[in-house]
């Protein structure tokens, strides 16, 4: 019967339709401001940096080895190495960055930057709420504004800084042991303690 | 119809593969038309420019290039991991497929092993990027042929549980980044492979509620049926790879012929066309969404344990040997592939894309001579095409 297919798939969004007033199913959107979905856990936009303890300069992860600037594939990343040294989470004196900053409206959420890093220092936060309507410095955070707490990383990517946390303190307990040994070592020896090698960067 | 029957012979006559010259009928003097850069219907910036008679097209020259980045020639100057995000943006509907192809490619210079569970992810994304592409493929078609919304939005809800997928496991939704040279970058967890068997065992009732919608309307039928006819040897000459080319009757998947990945593990169909027309290739598409599922539904009864990452693998600071490589996947769109150049630096070479997209839209003169000017859109539409991969 010729407008059979036709009827056929008017029912189906007759269907859909009044579907939507008794089934949360088929009610699939959302009123966006006042609404909300519930976040992904693993859903990433841009990086920003990791501090441990309450200082963020005393407590910043990055030790300015620039692997990220070279890695990054729009080449948003910027830093500026520092010339004196800071003690890092294990107490060796490492570089911090002078100057660290990202143009987020270069960024390409891609998470290089982050897979590259062998200090843990550079993570994807979730804040995706960032219009501004400067058109210039808005959107270009130095390393102040990137600085965010462990604890802040914790609340929202808790799995994955929990894996973070073990990695650093299985590091550090090797640290220490490290020094202890050389120091007795030394200490038996009379020589004089052995300079770490610089960090695992290029 | 097997691909060897269309082998080219020599000495054709001139002009063989340029399309037929169009006459138009009456006195009158033709119309030029330019449909686009920006006509809602050409999937983003393309330009057609139409010679009409009336409402017959005596010709149309496709115009394209307005979304050109530079693609190939920044990665030759970026380290192999440094494109790998770049190639999200080629095809952005289906970003997973681009990222399977490049590592594959890549695999091939280094001589990297995959381990399987890493095989089994990659052929359980490819096939849900398969099934969104093709869902939103059709959507955007009916869209075209006038049916503002319904069926692109019952597409889309579809899609949007998949990219809640995509989104769990990678972090992103679009431009997931997902695969890398030896592996894939995070392992999928048990939540996440329970949520996704909920979703495939979820999607036999979308394709039926959508081919309910669909495959029985009238003005569908009468809209696509005998338009935009594409002939076997055409496609075959022009390269045309893909559910095009499957819908002009050539049996021709790479998931078949090539195997690669862990493709020969699995039992599923090729569907065909018979007609070679603009329905056909509505059909092949929702029959493929049911072939994919039922790989879907196998790789996720039988996928191991284990790393998902080669654990001798580097993603970042090595130099494969001095060669070249070339890795091929059967893509939602067509044959995908990345052609690469080695001469032992961190960089590639040479660094092509053989883009789907791009090489079926070749043939679009030759499907649209003759046909009216709407029907132009339709057939149009029925390529299936990304700009982003088009211009690169």
């Amino acid at each position: 019967m010729l407008g059979e297919g036709l009827l056929k798939g008017l029912a189906e969004t007759a269907r859909n339709f009044a579907g939507s007033f008794v089934s949360k199913e088929r009610l699939t959107t959302v009123q966006y401001p006042e609404q909300r979905i519930a976040p992904i856990e693993a859903t990433r936009d841009f990086p920003f940096l990791v501090y441990d303890g309450d200082d963020w300069q005393a407590g910043m992860r990055c030790v300015a080895c620039q692997i990220c600037e070279k890695e990054c594939p729009p080449k948003c990343i910027y830093i500026v190495k520092s010339t004196d040294k800071k003690p890092d989470y294990v107490g060796k004196p490492q570089f911090y960055p002078a100057r660290f900053d990202i143009d987020i409206s270069v960024c390409m959420s891609c998470q290089i930057c982050v897979e590259v890093c062998p200090f843990e220092a550079i993570k994807m936060d979730t804040e995706f709420e960032l219009s501004t309507t400067d058109r210039f410095g808005g959107l270009l955070f130095d390393r102040e504004q990137l600085a965010k707490s462990n604890e802040y990383y914790h609340r929202i990517h808790p799995t994955e800084a929990e894996a973070v946390d073990a990695v650093l303190a299985g590091a550090k307990a090797k640290a220490e042991a490290k020094t202890t040994t050389a120091a007795i070592a030394s200490a038996v020896r009379g020589a004089e303690i052995p300079a770490h090698p610089a960090g695992d960067g290029d | 119809m097997t691909l060897g029957a269309f082998i080219q012979e020599k000495n054709k006559p001139e002009g063989w593969n340029r399309p037929p010259a169009m006459k138009p009928d009456g006195d009158g003097e033709l119309l030029e038309v330019a449909m686009g850069p920006h006509h809602p219907s050409t999937h983003g910036v393309f330009r057609m420019d139409v010679s009409l008679d009336g409402e017959r097209v005596i010709r149309l020259k496709p115009v394209f290039g307005y979304l050109h980045r530079n693609h190939e020639k920044l990665a030759e100057g970026m380290s192999y991991l440094g494109s790998m995000p770049f190639t999200d943006r080629l095809d952005y509907i289906c970003s997973l497929t681009n990222n399977w192809a490049y590592a594959l490619a890549v695999e091939e210079l280094t001589g990297q092993a995959v381990p399987e569970r890493a095989e089994y992810l990659r052929v359980i994304l490819g096939e849900l990027t398969r099934i969104v592409n093709h869902a939103s493929s059709i959507g955007f078609l009916i869209q075209e042929m006038g049916a503002s919304g319904t069926p692109l939005m019952y597409a889309f809800k579809a899609r949007e549980n998949v990219l809640d997928l995509f989104e769990a496991l990678t972090g992103a939704r679009m431009m997931c980044n997902y695969m890398r040279f030896g592996g894939c970058r995070v392992d999928a967890s048990p939540a996440w492979l329970e949520d996704t068997r909920k979703v495939v065992a979820g999607l036999p009732q979308f394709v039926d509620e959508f081919e309910r919608l669909l495959t029985g309307n009238e003005i569908l039928m009468a809209r696509c049926q005998g338009i935009g006819i594409l002939k076997p040897e055409l496609a075959v000459n022009a390269g045309v790879t893909g559910p095009m080319l499957r819908a002009s009757g050539v049996n021709y998947d790479i998931r078949k012929v090539d195997g690669y990945g862990i493709y020969n593990r699995f039992p599923f169909r090729v569907p065909l066309g018979e007609h070679w027309d603009v329905y056909d290739r509505f059909m092949i598409r929702l029959l493929e969404i049911r072939e994919s599922i039922k790989i879907l539904e196998q790789a996720l009864k039988e996928i191991p344990t284990g790393t998902v990452m080669d654990s001798k693998a580097k993603i970042r600071g090595f130099r494969p040997k001095p060669g070249e490589a070339y890795g091929r996947i059967e893509a939602p769109k067509g044959e995908l592939g990345f052609y690469l150049i080695s001469d032992g630096g961190p960089n590639p070479y040479r660094y092509r894309v053989r883009p789907p997209s791009l090489i079926n839209l070749t043939i679009l003169e030759d499907m649209s001579l003759g046909q009216n000017v709407a029907d132009v859109v339709l057939i149009f539409g029925s390529v299936d095409i990304v700009l982003g991969e088009v211009d690169r």
